[in-house]
């Protein structure tokens, strides 16, 4: 038979974990001066360290640590007052030193803890075995032939990557997750996205390789009613490499409990290895075995001093740590008083960050949500950015409603003056007095402009008369088109019924 | 006509300041001096450059003559030309380690130690010839065939750096620059009669030294003379940002140091003989002209005391644990990819495997199948692991025997000069050779040889070892002076003046 995810929970129990990598933003590299950005040239981000050239020598970034650190206390975890640098040695051409600077037996960051909120606000809580420092590797492109490192007709290596800062953060074996694993899975990854985005320690862009994630999973048959489920030993487990992106954990997961499920019903043995993810198949096919493991010959690396934090910096960074992310979450809703619909639509978004500090420049919530999850989203979307690529600052928006709120521009004119934003004019204030986009207030001017109006459709003026008093929107449109748009609605309409006698 | 190349540094350093020399005159008396007795085809081929660059040292010569000729301002040794080992890294000058792995690398980068030779203006005469990555102990193991010895040119010079002290030897050069991870500066001074500091581990930057056992390697200088040595080691010295694992304090004065040991004599100085490094293994006419040296000493004021270091007898053993297991890692780089020699095979593991095959030499290929083996899973804790701790009772040993003497201090090596050949077969008798020089990088604490006189029974140089407590290096120049003012009243100057003259070209 060829199970399905669900059917396979009716006859297995699914253990697993999840290594994150973070890249973190530091502007320059763990171990060298180089820049650490995304989407340099080829190998214009380099020097003789990050090359791994003879007599070169690492020196550690404390901005790098200090990120690190303050991961690991948003996770919960205990900070060691010395941990080590080791070297993990293997070859391979994107690892520049034919070893990668890492941490092995004293992580800077361990034993912790996060709670992750599930869609229906189950709480679920992972246990974090470690978070550690190490360097990133190059980028190897195999081009020709099999398009593999085997198989290809030559390969080329960019080492701008090589030497970015990382933050391994590795799970404890989480067990009772039951049919919810692929969901406790996804939003693992995602809170861990918002922590780092939280902390402000990288943008957590999984589509660019920057949080990037391996899941460890393997099954176990379901124990009997009655009968406890943690005295069932675990079986053997797949790690499939490099999921990049949310939906792709979720599905990943779906594959591997089939394919397990599917072996070991017919008596087959699971094999221990490393799996890759393809996105377009949504499957997985194997990497190499892990039954022959790579022996990485670790060792403390001799070139690195140990890092020692002090008690007093550690203690002066928890202070910097914001909120748990669902917490924060739960806080927002309440104070802004969105439903659950706008919020999780907000959260899909990555625009709560933008609503909040719209709200903190001065703007109702509801007006802040408006404006990106409306306006905004439809521009971000057109020009394929992401909204808090758009170039147009919280500060902006809040001006920008401020202005409505006092009269002084009304919604489509605001439309105008946000588009003058986005194409670099300026501030909403400076666009509203350069173009002369304010709002006509002038009563007399708008008299005039409604006398006008009547006068050339006196019929109209007749049904406002009898009664017919929403007849008074051709006169509104008409005055509003002689105005260009800047006057007052809502003034000219009571204009033309204290003109038609009738009262608002 | 005053032939320059006998001259000690801090001499030409003077005669350039007084006008009577220039320093394109002695740059190019120290060319003459190399094509006369080292390359290929020459009478000696003594074989202590790899690389000379006349053209770059001629022009660092000029400029400094130029700047004193209009009066300007320059560093104590400006003009004085020095000879680089090859693992220190030089922008624009071939740098191969002794590897034929690197054979033609040019580096874009130069070491800390370059940049400081560079602003102290000493013209770079050339790189000088080693055993491949530093192992060895007598330059046999040099990707481009061995140094000979210039007391007797089928002996080895020592090793690793038998290169700058051969030059040093054949008045090829005044001042070397050198490196030691297991003796490879202190035991290459013993046996050509020169002078070699190690100096306390993190006291000179190792930024741009090609790396053996990190924990181990330090870089240090190389002369003809105790004075000269601490002159150029002051100009080596201090914190390196690109180094961390530099000390963060000031240089050390060690030619003040010199110069009171040599004036002032050792009086209230304890010096401790260490009991373990003597004896049994240790040629005669070394153990002679060692006991002679305490005489010395005694007659120059110090107290000679005995010390145990019971834990040295474990020390050759964790040395050759935790040095081929860095380097197993260190010099894992050399995979074709970036630089160096490239074997082209249909895939990139066997390419790395051919260039690695073809590229090391035999040394090199054992020592990282040890270290492999030493780091491997299952067997760390029994090797590396067992000999870290070793490593920790070394430091006790040093720190008990530094509560009742200033300085320790043994023969450099257990015999004179062997020759070429003799022990290439045999690495652990090779191996034996750093055995009174292997405790000290163990400990990471400063130490230094200088000639002890020559064996009765070969003629050839004896070494005589001083250890100082870590950041102490100034405390060893000043009992080496004082010995090096009594020797050399017997010897009317530098024991290298009493060298064979070489046969030159004409």
């Amino acid at each position: 038979m060829s199970y399905t995810y669900d059917e396979a929970m009716k006859d297995f129990d699914p253990v697993f974990g999840i290594e994150v990598h973070v890249e973190l933003n530091t502007k320059t590299k763990m171990f060298c001066g180089c820049a650490n950005e995304f989407g340099a040239e080829p190998n214009t981000n380099v020097c003789p360290v990050c090359l791994g050239l003879p007599g070169s020598m690492p020196v550690t970034n404390e901005k790098a640590v200090e990120s690190a650190i303050r991961l690991g206390l948003a996770l919960g975890c205990s900070i060691r007052e010395s941990s080590r640098f080791a070297r993990k040695n293997y070859f391979y051409p994107d690892l520049a030193k034919d070893y990668q600077i890492s941490q092995y037996d004293e992580p800077t960051s361990y034993e912790g803890e996060l709670d992750v909120v599930l869609d229906d606000g189950t709480v679920f809580t992972v246990g974090i075995e470690r978070a550690h420092m190490e360097e990133d590797a190059g980028k190897n492109t195999h081009v020709g032939g099999s398009g593999g490192i085997q198989g290809a007709d030559y390969s080329l290596v960019d080492y701008n990557r090589g030497g970015v800062p990382l933050v391994e953060i590795v799970t404890k074996t989480i067990e009772g997750a039951g049919e919810r694993t692929a969901e406790v899975a996804r939003a693992y990854v995602a809170t861990i996205r918002d922590i780092v985005r939280g902390l402000g320690i990288s943008d957590g862009r999984m589509e660019q390789g920057r949080l990037r994630a391996d899941v460890n999973l393997s099954l176990r048959p379901k124990a009997a009613d009655g009968e406890d489920q943690s005295a069932v030993p675990f079986g053997k487990r797949s790690e499939t490499k490099n999921v990049n992106s949310l939906r792709a954990i979720e599905r990943a997961i779906h594959f591997e409990v089939g394919r397990q499920a599917d072996l070991l019903s017919k008596g087959e043995p699971v094999v221990q290895e490393t799996r890759h993810w393809h996105e377009d198949t949504n499957s997985t096919t194997p990497g190499r075995s892990k039954e022959q493991a790579e022996d990485y010959r670790y060792f403390p690396e001799p070139d690195l001093l140990p890092v020692e934090p002090s008690r007093e910096w550690v203690e002066e960074l928890r202070g910097t740590i914001p909120e748990h992310p669902a917490k924060m979450r739960a806080r927002l809703q309440e104070e802004w008083g969105f439903s659950d619909l706008e919020m999780r639509d907000a959260v899909a978004a990555d625009a709560l960050v933008l609503i909040s500090d719209t709200v903190a420049a001065g703007a109702p919530a509801q007006a802040a949500r408006k404006w990106w999850m409306g306006e905004l989203a439809r521009t971000a979307n057109e020009r394929e950015f992401t909204l808090p690529e758009l170039p147009v600052t919280p500060a902006d928006i809040a001006e920008l409603q401020g202005l409505i709120d006092s009269g002084r521009i009304n919604d489509k004119i605001a439309r105008q003056v946000l588009a003058g934003v986005l194409d670099g004019e300026g501030a909403p204030t400076a666009i509203v007095e350069a173009r002369g986009l304010e709002v006509v207030s002038d009563d007399s001017a708008l008299e005039a402009a409604v006398d006008e109006a009547l006068a050339a459709q006196p019929d109209v003026l007749a049904k406002i008369q009898e009664g017919k008093v929403q007849a008074a929107g051709a006169i509104v449109g008409a005055v509003m088109k002689a105005t260009k748009g800047q006057a007052d609605a809502g003034r000219v309409r009571e204009i033309i019924l204290a003109r038609a006698g009738v009262e608002g | 006509m005053t032939d320059w190349t006998r001259a000690s540094a801090l001499e030409m350093a003077e005669a350039m300041a007084a006008g009577t020399v220039t320093s394109v005159e002695l740059v190019q008396a120290h060319l003459d001096r190399i094509a006369a007795v080292d390359g290929e085809g020459t009478p000696s081929n003594v074989h202590a450059f790899l690389h000379v660059d006349a053209e770059g040292a001629l022009a660092t010569a000029a400029e400094v003559d130029a700047d004193r000729a209009a009066g300007k301002e320059l560093p104590l040794l400006a003009g004085v030309p020095i000879a680089v080992k090859d693992i220190v890294v030089t922008k624009g000058m071939p740098t191969t380690a002794g590897s034929r792995i690197l054979e033609g690398w040019m580096p874009p980068y130069d070491a800390t130690l370059t940049t400081k030779l560079k602003a102290q203006r000493m013209p770079i005469l050339g790189k000088t010839n080693m055993d491949e990555f530093a192992m060895g102990s007598s330059t046999e193991h040099s990707g481009y065939g061995p140094t000979h010895n210039p007391w007797d040119l089928d002996r080895i010079p020592g090793g690793s750096g038998g290169g700058s002290a051969a030059s040093l030897a054949a008045f090829e050069a005044p001042l070397a620059i050198g490196s030691d991870t297991g003796g490879s500066i202190r035991q290459p001074a013993a046996v050509t009669g020169t002078v070699g500091a190690k100096p306390t581990y993190g006291g000179v930057s190792r930024y741009g030294a090609i790396a053996l056992a990190s924990s181990l390697d330090q870089l240090g200088p190389c002369g003809r003379t105790v004075a000269d040595t601490a002159a150029l080691h002051e100009v080596m010295g201090g914190h390196d940002p690109m180094d961390a694992t530099s000390l963060d304090e000031p240089v050390p004065a060690c030619l003040a140091a010199a110069r009171d040991g040599r004036e002032n004599g050792l009086k209230g100085v304890r010096i401790g003989v260490v009991k373990e490094l003597g004896g049994e293994g240790y040629q005669a006419g070394v153990s002679q002209r060692f006991e002679e040296s305490l005489e010395h000493l005694r007659a120059a004021g110090a107290e000679v005391v005995e010390v145990s270091c019971p834990s040295f007898k474990y020390a050759l053993a964790a040395y050759y644990l935790i040095l081929p297991s860095e380097a197993s890692s260190n010099l894992a780089k050399f995979d074709s990819v970036r630089f160096g020699m490239r074997v082209e095979k249909d895939t990139i593991e066997k390419t790395m495997l051919a260039t690695r095959a073809e590229g090391f030499g035999d040394e090199v290929k054992r020592r990282i199948i040890l270290g492999t083996y030493a780091l491997s899973a299952g067997y760390y804790d029994a090797y590396y692991g067992s000999a870290q701790k070793v490593r920790t009772l070394i430091q006790r040993d040093f720190a008990a025997a530094f509560e009742t003497a200033d300085v320790l201090v043994s023969p450099t090596a257990p015999t004179t000069p062997f020759k070429l050949g003799e022990r290439l077969d045999d690495p652990l008798a090779m191996y034996l050779n750093d055995v009174a020089t292997i405790p000290v990088n163990l400990a990471g604490v400063p130490a230094m040889s200088l000639p002890a006189g020559t064996a009765p029974e070969d003629g050839l140089p004896v070494g005589f070892q001083i250890i100082a407590p870590a950041h102490e290096d100034a405390r060893m120049y000043r009992v080496a002076a004082a010995l090096e003012k009594a020797l050399e009243g017997e010897w009317g100057g530098p024991l290298t003046s009493l060298a064979p003259e070489l046969e030159v070209v004409k």
